[in-house]
């Protein structure tokens, strides 16, 4: 199969979107409900709270590596992985 | 030949970095027990602290002098051959500085959950280095942030600019790291604050000035893993010590729990005064929301845009490498960051359980120890000991005799630094946490400050002045310039200039609005152009400088000028015009007035630390309209970004003297 750059790069995009999407809802649009979820009572943590203090934290962490495997697979599948 | 045989050496160390940082952390250990011992044994404490941080310094130099390099692309990239988990190490290194390691629970502590924005903030920028940044910049090939800039946007004045903007947000940052190595040095070992700043610089340059990147990414692994054991032990024990658990990020949700309750029985007992009390877990009592979501703004993108932290995603061996390396680095990130609140929550339950309550002639012993270097103050005084805090308080009209919330200072500081006491713990815990401040301000430094260098060395030295230098040359020059700018910050740092935590925070509003719009768009819009980000690197920084500098240090004029944006209450305005005409009279009365010009000075209320709210999109408006208005890149310029974009294939940028490993 011959690399196609345009496909690779509207792969590559659309990934980059979907992550910055869940970037803006964890930075700043889940803490927009602090105090909805703060009702929510989990080991004592308020969950508005929790989602400021490790929630989101994890989300990122998680969202990182993800990312990476996700366009790993991209550049893979569209010929564009270092060798 | 001599290369050759020293490219053997480094690729053996490299297939046994594993074994070598197992016995590091092994031996570290080791080390703090046979303290733990000779403290039992009746050694001074002076000699355990001495001993931490002298030994941790000597290893971090050794490491330093033994990656010494003759080699450019080993100076200024390590030889890209770092692997992504232990660039993770060496980045959480870097960037979690002095303030990070001891005032960021004590943040949390004094501001609860608006304290989190910090949190947040310092985490969740890495995301965008991740999905758009670093990997492109690891597959551009620069030894330099601005070398990106010079080859996307045509040449040196882009250069020049961006050299601009890392000098001023990285001098001022490690200034205060600097500050920080001198602060904790004095604190714990009882050193002259100055000369303890010098001691600083000293272990700096012994860790950077040999081998460049090449040894600061080794030292930063290295002092990574000191950092975490010291941020780490004294919190799990305490946790295990209360709840039985050792996952202090766990079990504080219990705290939290208690805390809450505390809260309300402080005031029904008249121990707290409602009025300024400020629940744990209540958002919005220091920020409103516009400036928490600011912030959090600010803070994500200026970790995104610090030249320090992008150009450690140039030392991996592959583009692949470089994002997993970032997840990596967040990783150990998150380990620390998730750990504070769970210090400032246990902090919090010993203050309000066991300090706040107690009659004023039982108060707690530790407090004293923290008053007598003007730390915690007690009804106003210094809490350095029992009789001036008796005195103080029965000077008080009405007091009660007991220790009230309202009586208590705390300086941020404190909590991270008196966890150990708290907990009972002996000394060597409390020498463990100082050897963890200074590996954390130590590490942030050397990245720092061997960014400010590079840039000057390689971007203005090499590429503007003296294109056909020699390597020898070119290494020379990198290190004079590198002792120049370390004494220069050292210097600096030894007039404790300013608010350290405030400085540090213009920094992020700096890089984000001058280096961010420019570097995003130059990778994710060809129609970027050279005239488009010019400007907007100018516009953007020049009025985040402006919003900055106004607010802070004109507010007066400020506020008069922009009057019409301020969120200046009616109370406020009067206020402003009373204190202004007692300053025309009386020149002792302009400070106050000044201060008081500073709540207002602003546009819609968004604090000064925020200023990239407005750099910001001004930066990528510049960017968008001027580069529509004018021809768009040529296209071997535009076939580079296409080259950008794909992972496969050589670097863009290639570096005559830059011996790195195949592939």
């Amino acid at each position: 199969m011959q690399p196609d750059g345009t496909r690779h790069w509207r792969r590559t995009k659309h990934l980059m979107w979907v992550m910055f999407t869940l970037w803006l809802f964890f930075s700043f649009i889940i803490h927009m409900f602090v105090y909805q979820l703060n009702s929510i009572v989990i080991f004592g943590f308020p969950l508005g709270f929790y989602m400021a203090a490790q929630g989101s934290l994890i989300a990122f962490v998680v969202m990182l590596f993800t990312f990476a495997r996700l366009q790993d697979n991209i550049d893979r599948q569209e010929g564009f992985a270092e060798e | 030949m001599e290369s050759a045989a020293a490219n053997k050496a480094d690729g053996d160390f490299i297939s046994n970095l594993g074994r070598i940082y197992t016995l590091y952390t092994g031996g570290f250990f080791a080390f703090v027990i046979v303290l733990a011992i000779l403290e039992q044994l009746g050694v001074p404490n002076e000699y355990i602290g001495y001993g931490f941080v002298f030994l941790t310094i000597a290893v971090y130099a050794v490491i330093g002098v033994i990656s010494r390099t003759a080699e450019v692309g080993e100076y200024y990239v390590a030889g890209r051959r770092v692997p992504a988990v232990y660039n993770g190490m060496a980045t959480g290194a870097d960037w979690m500085s002095g303030a990070s390691f001891v005032g960021m629970a004590g943040t949390l502590f004094l501001l609860g959950y608006d304290g989190l924005a910090f949190v947040l903030g310092w985490t969740g920028g890495y995301v965008l280095v991740a999905i758009l940044i670093a990997p492109f910049l690891r597959k551009f090939g620069a030894f330099t942030v601005p070398d990106f800039f010079a080859e996307r946007y045509g040449g040196n004045f882009a250069r020049l600019l961006a050299v601009i903007v890392l000098v001023c947000c990285s001098f001022t940052y490690v200034t205060a790291q600097i500050y920080a190595t001198g602060i904790i040095a004095s604190r714990f070992l009882g050193m002259d604050f100055t000369i303890a700043v010098y001691v600083g610089l000293v272990g700096i340059l012994l860790c950077s000035m040999l081998g460049g990147m090449k040894a600061v990414t080794w030292t930063q692994v290295a002092q990574y893993i000191v950092l975490i054991v010291a941020y780490l032990l004294p919190v799990v024990i305490l946790s295990t010590q209360k709840y039985g658990i050792p996952l202090p990020q766990l079990t504080y949700g219990q705290a939290i729990q208690e805390i809450g309750l505390l809260e309300q029985s402080m005031v029904t007992n008249g121990l707290a005064d409602p009025a300024t009390l400020k629940p744990h877990v209540k958002p919005f009592t220091t920020y409103d929301p516009l400036n928490f979501f600011a912030l959090i703004f600010c803070l994500m993108i200026g970790t995104a845009s610090l030249p320090h932290i992008l150009m450690r995603y140039f030392t991996t061996p592959s583009v692949r490498e470089a994002r997993k390396s970032v997840a990596w680095s967040l990783f150990f990130i998150f380990l620390l960051y998730f750990t504070a609140p769970a210090y400032a929550a246990f902090a919090k339950l010993e203050v309000y359980s066991d300090v706040v309550g107690r009659p004023i002639s039982d108060i707690r012993e530790w407090l004293f120890n923290y008053g007598a270097i003007g730390l915690i103050k007690v009804c106003g005084v210094d809490a350095v000991n029992l009789e001036a805090v008796k005195a103080a308080c029965s000077n008080i009209a009405g007091h009660p005799g007991v220790l009230r919330l309202q009586d208590l200072v705390i300086d941020p500081d404190v909590i991270v630094l008196s966890t150990p006491e708290i907990a009972g713990l002996p000394y060597v815990i409390a020498g463990l946490v100082a050897a963890g401040g200074l590996a954390a301000a130590l590490s942030t430094a050397d990245g720092l400050l061997l960014a400010i260098a590079n840039a000057l060395s390689h971007d203005i030295y090499y590429k503007m002045f003296d294109k056909n230098a020699p390597t020898f040359r070119r290494l020379v020059v990198a290190r004079v310039l590198l002792v120049l700018v370390a004494v220069a910050a050292a210097y600096t740092a030894s007039t404790k200039p300013a608010d350290i935590l405030s400085m540090v925070a213009w920094a992020f509003s700096l890089a984000a609005a001058g280096i961010f719009p420019a570097l995003v768009l130059g990778i994710w819009w060809k129609r970027a152009n050279t005239m488009g980000a010019v400007l907007g690197m100018i516009i953007g920084f020049g009025f985040c400088a402006y919003y900055l500098v106004g607010t802070r240090y004109f507010a007066p004029g400020f506020y008069e000028t922009w009057s019409f944006l301020s969120n200046a209450t009616p109370a406020q305005i009067a206020k402003f015009a009373e204190l202004q005409a007692a300053c025309a009279v009386d020149a002792a009365q302009c400070a106050a007035f000044d201060k008081h010009a500073q709540t207002i000075a602003n546009w819609w209320g968004v604090r000064n630390i925020s200023a990239a709210l407005f750099g910001l999109p001004l930066g990528f408006l510049t960017i968008w309209i001027v580069s529509l208005l004018t021809a768009a890149p040529s296209q071997k310029i535009q076939d580079m970004v296409d080259a950008t974009r794909q992972a496969a294939g050589d670097t863009i940028i290639k570096d005559k003297d830059a011996i790195l490993p195949p592939g």
